[in-house]
């Protein structure tokens, strides 16, 4: 299991490096994207299969939308269709592809090994986070919702008219 | 395979995924890279938390990261608002167009 870890924590780091060294920002959220799903495997290998799902769900999932529509939005005009041709040439799909390609050999690994949930042998009990989430720690969800409500206000007030209207 | 991550390893992979993520806001000039690094380095402390949560056996850590979440979403949506101003200000995306501070 520790050579698990070590491979995914491998591809997370390649896939970080390349992140930030890259100039283009779709080719850049393309390897987050991998990023985030070896953080996620990684959850798994430390018996955290509830957050590893949220991590997919919401971070590579939602917030990787937000950033793809936000860069999709900024480039409008008559040269966006070339532009995406240049962005989404074949050989950009190589390094994304293989470092994923690791990771899904791993999570066959280890669903097919045989072994039970970590959930079960090791690590915590989702129930266990859900009772504690909705008894000691009501309050503070509560104030995450205060704060996403704010955030929806925030986001809507600061980003409207944006297009070049008076205002 | 019965053997257990020890957590000092999680902990490096999130210092490490962190120093990347400080590197990135620090290098990058454009706004959306600095999102971008911001996000990375807010993963790798839910990294660090869930790495210390298994260490202890305490569901606090995934707790922590629950809200460590929707502060990434909040963050996120405000974040990509100011872009979208920055950019119909300014017409680009660099952050050094805005460092005079008077809107």
């Amino acid at each position: 299991m520790v050579t698990l870890f070590f491979i995914a924590a491998a591809v997370a780091i390649i896939a970080t490096f390349m992140v930030i060294t890259h100039l283009e920002a779709v080719h850049a959220l393309l390897h987050l994207v991998v990023s985030l799903l070896a953080v996620a495997l990684i959850f798994y290998l430390l018996g955290a299969p509830f957050i590893a799902a949220l991590e997919v769900i919401i971070y590579a999932g939602a917030i990787m939308v937000l950033f793809v529509f936000v860069v999709m939005v900024l480039n409008l005009g008559p040269l966006t269709r070339e532009q995406e041709t240049r962005w989404l040439r074949p050989g950009m799909w190589v390094a994304p592809a293989i470092l994923s390609g690791v990771l899904a050999l791993e999570l066959v690994y280890v669903l097919l090994g045989g072994q039970k949930p970590l959930s079960v042998s090791s690590g915590v009990d989702v129930k266990e986070v859900s009772h504690s989430l909705f008894g000691p720690y009501l309050i503070a969800v509560e104030v995450a919702s205060i704060l996403l409500m704010a955030g929806l206000v925030g986001a809507y007030h600061i980003g409207r008219g944006w297009k070049g209207k008076a205002r | 395979m019965t053997d257990q991550i020890p957590a000092e390893y999680a902990l490096v992979l999130a210092a490490i995924l962190f120093a990347l993520g400080l590197a990135g806001v620090l290098v990058r000039r454009n706004i959306l890279f600095i999102l971008i690094s911001l996000e990375i380095m807010l993963n790798a402390a839910g990294l660090a938390l869930i790495a210390a949560g298994a260490r202890w056996g305490e569901p606090d850590g995934q707790i922590m990261f629950l809200l460590v979440l929707a502060t990434a979403g909040a963050e996120v949506s405000v974040g990509l608002a100011l872009v979208l101003q920055l950019y119909k200000q300014f017409r680009t995306l660099d952050i050094d167009a805005a460092s005079r501070m008077k809107g």
